[in-house]
């Protein structure tokens, strides 16, 4: 496996709240013998602001970011959401070479690992039934699995690096993308909305008696989570890197 | 409507059980769709073709435009130009006294109901008859359609059967469908013999031809044109195609898209006025210029009204076409809408999901246009001064090392620390049904510094 050098980048969310995948991320790339480097002065990538309408204000947040993360070979990041927006919102920036790098080697994990490291088995073992969470910037904008509104041939990113786990169970759903009503700033102005389409997603979950529901982005997680606790329901979130983490290599 | 999209969608999603229903009702219209979607091979390059036609079409308007007059007069069609609703409605309103019509058929057009036609009619003492049945039974109810194929699909079985028994006579507490299409059909057939004039939407219209396309269900437009001596087409001025030829590709994308049917029941072609008839062609601007001239927000004008983007839309499904206050409903009415004066709510009225951009036939980047659209209102200052303000000052905290790891290590100490109760004040919408998440111990920065072997840091 080629090494290269990573630039490490933890979403302001998962710094927050979710410190065990900024760890499990960092873990399973250095297992799989990459130089790592977390810039600790990192912040946001200013999706939150941007989402709002606020791209303007969110501009000096998007320079600091490409100041932290310029020369790396590859910038990885936990959230497909994430890296949707550097990708592809930090077009209004001076598309200086810096900028430009940036966004094109910015990448969600697992695409990282299926499209550049080219994993293909992680030797992991997760006995559990396990819902696939989709979500949507990771699917219909990095394309990190076929939607299914698109007449195309059916991958998944996610889907592949799991499926070979021992003792896994991968459930299928009755809608297999469906927005789970997070959103960002949506899940504040719109919270009537926003939970309701989070309820019937988890629903669909615990139809199929999923276990765990995954994804590559801890928001949607967080957003699902919030709705499973104040329920008291017994399924759980994890993100996919604290699963691809527990692996034997 | 005063009330925002959140309220008014709170409001539908309070009779849970009839939410889902509504949900459930789309979702399988959308399930349809995917399916005979997969049955043609060619599907995404039938749309990268029908994007092609309009986008070319948009850039050309004004020849095309001018074709199609020339080829409509030719036909023997006589043709108005109107530049707002009120230029519209007054044209429909001349045309109706010259022929001295008491009796008038309208089968589905949305343009109409952008344009207030019926409630204007009214107001002089005209009365038009709408005549697709979805549109019949919310004129009976004196409401507005919650979509734009299928206007009463806010409406329940037994409620239809209500609102018949009510205007038609049907039996008490008869909701049987069969039963009620009956009795619609009665109805309907003598408006259709006595229609002195026939009003219909338009779905193409072909320059080289001069010819117009209307492509219904039930007939009702052919009923209406058959009977009636005078017909009048109404049309946005984008409903453009070039050729004869381009029409395929949007009527194998058209039904598919809508409803899953391979092709509409009935797809019409009217050309030329019948024999002692008249036929006239109304082509209505009403903001359309203007957003041709912005090519920022054009790709809004490529929409053939398919309502595949409100099907898959899971805030549309969520909280109901009556929600969003504008005429077009859902994802393509919150782009299309005239946000700048009104409606500035609508573009956050989205999770910016993109199952949108992906179903429309026409590729409009719907999602993207509503993301831009947030950019310009909270620019023009059409959000509230709060929002504004809060937007301002966490680009500040965010943008800096310091400030952003003290609003984290605050959050962190609120979540922690502060009594459930204040936590939870009605401010936080997120509590609304969602728990915050628990604060863990240290952040991941933290962690790092105190866990990280490498000290390869960059700064
Ligand atoms: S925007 Fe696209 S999907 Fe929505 S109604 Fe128009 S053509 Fe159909």
């Amino acid at each position: 496996m080629k090494q290269y050098r990573i630039g490490l980048f933890i979403p302001c969310y998962i710094d927050m709240f979710y410190p065990q995948v900024g760890i499990a991320t960092l873990e399973l790339l250095q297992k799989l013998g990459q130089e790592v480097v977390y810039p600790d002065k990192q912040t946001c990538c200013g999706q939150p602001l941007a989402n709002s309408g606020a791209e303007k204000e969110a501009i000096a947040t998007y320079k600091h970011f490409v100041a932290q993360f310029r020369g790396f070979d590859y910038i990885v990041t936990p959230s497909g959401s994430c890296a949707y927006h550097v990708r592809h919102h930090f077009d209004i920036l001076e598309q200086t070479d810096d900028v430009r790098q940036v966004r094109e080697n910015t990448f969600e994990l697992c695409e990282f690992l299926t499209d550049i490291l080219q994993v293909e088995d992680l030797k992991i073992k997760f006995p559990h039934r396990v819902g696939l969470h989709q979500s949507c910037h990771g699917l219909r904008g990095l394309k990190l699995a076929s939607a299914s509104e698109l007449i195309e041939q059916r991958y998944s990113k996610l889907r592949r690096l799991l499926e070979k786990a021992e003792g896994i169970e991968l459930i299928e759903l009755d809608r297999p993308d469906e927005c789970c009503g997070f959103g960002g700033t949506f899940s504040i102005f719109e919270p009537d909305v926003s939970v309701k389409m989070g309820r019937d997603r988890i629903a669909d979950h615990e139809r199929h008696h999923a276990e765990y529901i995954t994804s590559y982005d801890m928001s949607c997680l967080m957003h699902m989570e919030g709705i499973i606790r104040r329920q008291g329901k017994a399924i759980k979130v994890i993100h996919v890197a604290e699963i691809l983490n527990r692996n034997s290599l | 409507m005063n009330s925002t999209h959140a309220e008014n969608a709170a409001q539908f999603l309070a009779d849970e059980p009839r939410a889902n229903w509504h949900d459930e009702t789309l979702w399988i219209v959308r399930q349809k769709r995917d399916k005979a979607a997969a049955n043609i091979p060619e599907w995404e390059r039938l749309r990268q073709q029908a994007s092609a036609i309009k986008d070319e079409v948009l850039a050309n308007l004004d020849v095309y435009l001018e074709q199609f007059e020339a080829a409509a007069i030719k036909n023997g069609a006589t043709v108005f130009w109107a530049a707002d609703a009120a230029e519209f409605n007054q044209i429909m309103l001349n045309i109706i006294r010259r022929h001295k019509a008491k009796n008038i058929v309208k089968s589905k057009s949305m343009l109409t109901e952008e344009c207030g036609l019926n409630r204007f009619l009214q107001s002089q003492g005209v009365e038009v008859v709408d005549t697709d049945l979805g549109e019949r039974i919310i004129q009976f109810r004196h409401e507005a359609p919650s979509h734009i194929v299928l206007p009463a699909i806010h409406l329940k079985r037994q409620e239809i059967g209500e609102t018949f028994h009510e205007k038609l006579g049907t039996e008490a507490g008869n909701s049987d469908p069969t039963y009620l299409t009956r009795a619609a059909r009665k109805h309907l057939r003598e408006k259709f013999l006595a229609a002195e004039i026939a009003i219909t939407g338009v779905n193409f219209a072909v320059a080289e031809t001069g010819s117009v396309v209307v492509c219904t269900n039930e007939g009702n437009a052919d009923m209406g044109v058959q009977s009636a001596p005078v017909q009048i087409h109404c049309m946005g001025l984008e409903k453009i195609l070039p050729r004869q030829t381009d029409l395929g590709v949007f009527t194998r994308l058209l039904a598919r898209n809508a409803t899953g049917q391979a092709v509409t029941s009935y797809t019409s072609h009217y050309m030329q006025p019948k024999p002692e008839g008249a036929m006239y062609i109304v082509i209505v601007d009403n903001g359309r210029s203007a957003r041709l001239a912005n090519p920022k927000y054009i790709q809004s004008l490529k929409c053939i009204r398919c309502g595949g983007c409100m099907n898959t839309c899971p805030v549309y499904r969520r909280s109901g076409g009556h929600s969003y206050g504008y005429v077009i409903p859902g994802p393509i009415g919150s782009i299309l809408a005239p946000h700048t004066h009104h409606y500035p709510d609508l573009p956050f009225a989205s999770s910016l999901c993109g199952s949108c951009s992906n179903v429309c036939p026409v590729k409009i980047e719907i999602h993207e246009q509503l993301y831009h659209w947030r950019q310009d209102l909270m620019q023009h200052r059409q959000t509230s001064w709060l929002k504004r303000m809060a937007m301002k000052a966490t680009g500040i905290a965010l943008s800096g090392n310091r400030r952003y790891n003290t609003l984290g290590a605050v959050a962190r100490w609120a979540v922690a620390h502060l009594p459930r109760k204040l936590l939870y004040l009605p401010v936080n919408t997120w509590g609304v049904g969602r728990e915050l998440p628990q604060a863990p111990q240290q952040s991941f920065k933290a962690w790092y510094k105190t866990n990280n072997p490498s000290k390869k840091q960059t700064s």
